[in-house]
């Protein structure tokens, strides 16, 4: 396959619940592939997620699932495919990912596409509030006292409001991972990226976390979320991608795909979670 | 029989193994208490002698001097004053070449980092040849030889010399901590800053420097300490601090030994001082909610 990826579709793309009629997809990940050395980690994925849905990637660790989410926004540069997010499109350009216009784009796809990450990441030098008005002010250059605002709303909205002048060093992991959440809503993204938001954790913080992320995806946030949480993913998901050695080997609505499951990896693979269980 | 029934043997064992009844009231047993009272006592023990080891070691030297007749007091109680003032010089040299040599180690750290090759060049080079050629040297070099070069060298303070000497020095060697401060701020905190869209710029001075800056003051405490004592080369320039006082006032009375002992006790005291400072900052800044 050549970089003539413009014709892909997401076969399994169908609008979802929430999804304004006529809409477009927002984001476009196109034959995306991505190489580690000799390790070819992602073969050619292609998704297609619309306004207010969320997305559910699932597959066992080392199927590409997080490459494949870190792709999306760059952090890792891919090393063929395009992505288009918010109406920016930048195909990978892994021999000139150091040119100052790819960088810009990358930036601009970013501004778009907020991160959750699995070790939260908050700023450990900056109390809460700080972590959420940093990137708002010195980036979008929103001014402060707007910054604040919008930042107290989200903080509301995880439930952490008390916890605005708090250090991150002093907060529980849930409640880190929700200012963490609140401070990628800060950002007014068009869509959310969660990269296994919950792994992280320690099981009694699992629930308030999934309970935040559960509202805003029937809020009507866009969401492409890397989880193992199963029933986060049939209650909150409008599709759920089973990814298996770098390509999509099952996608669907969730009680088709984690309920009655057509390929055998994806049966396996759910198999061995519920026996964990 | 004499040795008693195994039988009682066990029963003695089990009573010495007793756990304490669950339901009794929640209380220490005493025998943790008389762990920690040994605890202290051999701590204390260990610091009266260790103190004792110290006090006997001044005493023989110090008793030795005089009993030998070879320190002459009225000397130097003519002298200390003018001595001593030198070790306020002492101090400012130290701490403003540190402050430069902070900002030396900023940029060369920086540089070390770069992808640039130029930047990358030049900020090795500047390692490199700083702390492959002794300390003595390019403080010589540069209060000697310079001013072959160009005259107006010569016009230069030779204190603004000496602190420019010390810091470009002490920047070389403080660049690779620098530099490792910053490699020590985590991964996924670079990651967070560029997700959040920030440029190179922004990620560098708002989220890794802050971070970076608090891992390595530690190490600047030392360099700080250390800096105090080499700052005493400077005194061949002629910066009339600390050292520079003791000798001149030692050489042209024949009492070198006086003087460099005083000396040699202000450094010995200054150093002491500020390790305890260190130290303290050091503790208040681990118990800081500012955790990396």
């Amino acid at each position: 396959m050549t970089t003539a990826t413009a014709d892909l579709r997401d076969a399994y793309a169908t609008p979802g619940r929430l999804v304004p009629p006529g809409s477009e997809p927002i984001v476009r990940l196109l034959g995306l592939q991505k190489w580690f050395g000799a390790n070819h980690v992602l073969r050619g994925c292609t998704l297609e997620v619309y306004p207010r849905e969320t997305i559910c990637l699932i597959g066992r660790s080392g199927s590409g699932k997080s490459t494949l989410l870190r792709c999306a926004n760059f952090l890792e540069e891919p090393t063929k495919g395009v992505v288009e997010i918010a109406g920016i499109t930048v195909e990978a350009d892994p021999l000139g990912s150091r040119s100052r216009s790819h960088r810009e784009q990358i930036r601009q796809i970013r501004l778009s596409a907020q991160m959750v990450f699995q070790e939260f990441n908050l700023f450990p030098h900056m109390r809460v509030i700080d972590n959420l008005i940093e990137a708002p002010i010195r980036v979008k250059g929103v001014p402060r006292d707007q910054a604040i605002a919008t930042a107290e709303k989200y903080l509301d909205k995880v439930g952490m409001p008390e916890k605005r002048d708090e250090w991150p060093a002093r907060l529980s992991g849930g409640q880190k991972q929700r200012v963490a959440i609140a401070r990628a809503l800060t950002m007014e993204p068009e869509v959310l990226l969660f990269d296994e938001p919950t792994s992280a954790l320690d099981p009694e913080l699992v629930g308030e976390v999934l309970k935040v992320m559960s509202e805003l995806a029937h809020e009507g946030a866009t969401m492409i979320v890397v989880t193992h949480e199963m029933a986060f993913a049939s209650e909150a998901a409008d599709r759920v991608y089973y990814i298996d050695e770098g390509v999509f080997v099952e996608a669907g609505p969730p009680d088709q795909v984690l309920g009655a499951p057509q390929d055998e990896r994806t049966q396996r693979f759910l198999k061995r979670l519920l026996d964990k269980v | 029989m004499s040795w008693g029934t195994p039988q009682g043997g066990r029963i003695a064992i089990e009573e010495k193994m007793r756990i304490e009844d669950p339901q009794m009231p929640p209380g220490q047993d005493p025998i943790v208490d008389a762990i920690a009272a040994q605890r202290r006592r051999q701590t204390t023990r260990f610091r009266l002698i260790v103190a004792i080891t110290w006090v006997i070691m001044v005493a023989l030297i110090v008793g030795g001097l005089f009993a030998a007749g070879k320190i002459d007091l009225e000397f130097l109680g003519k002298w200390w004053t003018y001595i001593l003032t030198g070790m306020w010089l002492t101090i400012g040299i130290a701490a403003s070449s540190i402050a430069v040599a902070v900002v030396f180690a900023l940029v060369g750290a920086i540089g070390r980092l770069s992808g640039n090759p130029v930047v990358y060049g030049l900020a090795s080079f500047y390692v490199s040849l700083v702390r492959g050629t002794p300390l003595i040297v390019q403080i010589l070099f540069i209060f000697l030889a310079l001013p072959q070069i160009w005259k107006g060298f010569a016009g230069i303070p030779v204190i603004v010399l000496g602190v420019f000497a010390l810091a470009f020095n002490y920047g070389a060697y403080m660049t690779e901590v620098f530099r490792a401060g910053i490699q020590a701020v985590p991964r996924g905190q670079l990651e967070a800053a560029a997700a959040l869209g920030m440029t190179d710029r922004l990620r560098m001075t708002r989220i890794v420097l802050p971070q970076a800056i608090r891992i390595v003051i530690p190490a600047i405490g030392n360099e700080f300490i250390a800096m105090i004592k080499d700052s005493a080369l400077v005194s061949y320039m002629g910066v009339q601090e600390l050292l520079w006082r003791a000798q001149r006032i030692g050489q042209s009375n024949f009492r070198t030994l006086e003087t460099l002992l005083l000396a040699a006790l202000v450094y010995w005291a200054l150093t002491i001082v500020f390790s305890i400072i260190q130290d303290r900052l050091e503790k208040r800044m681990a118990q800081s909610d500012v955790r990396i």
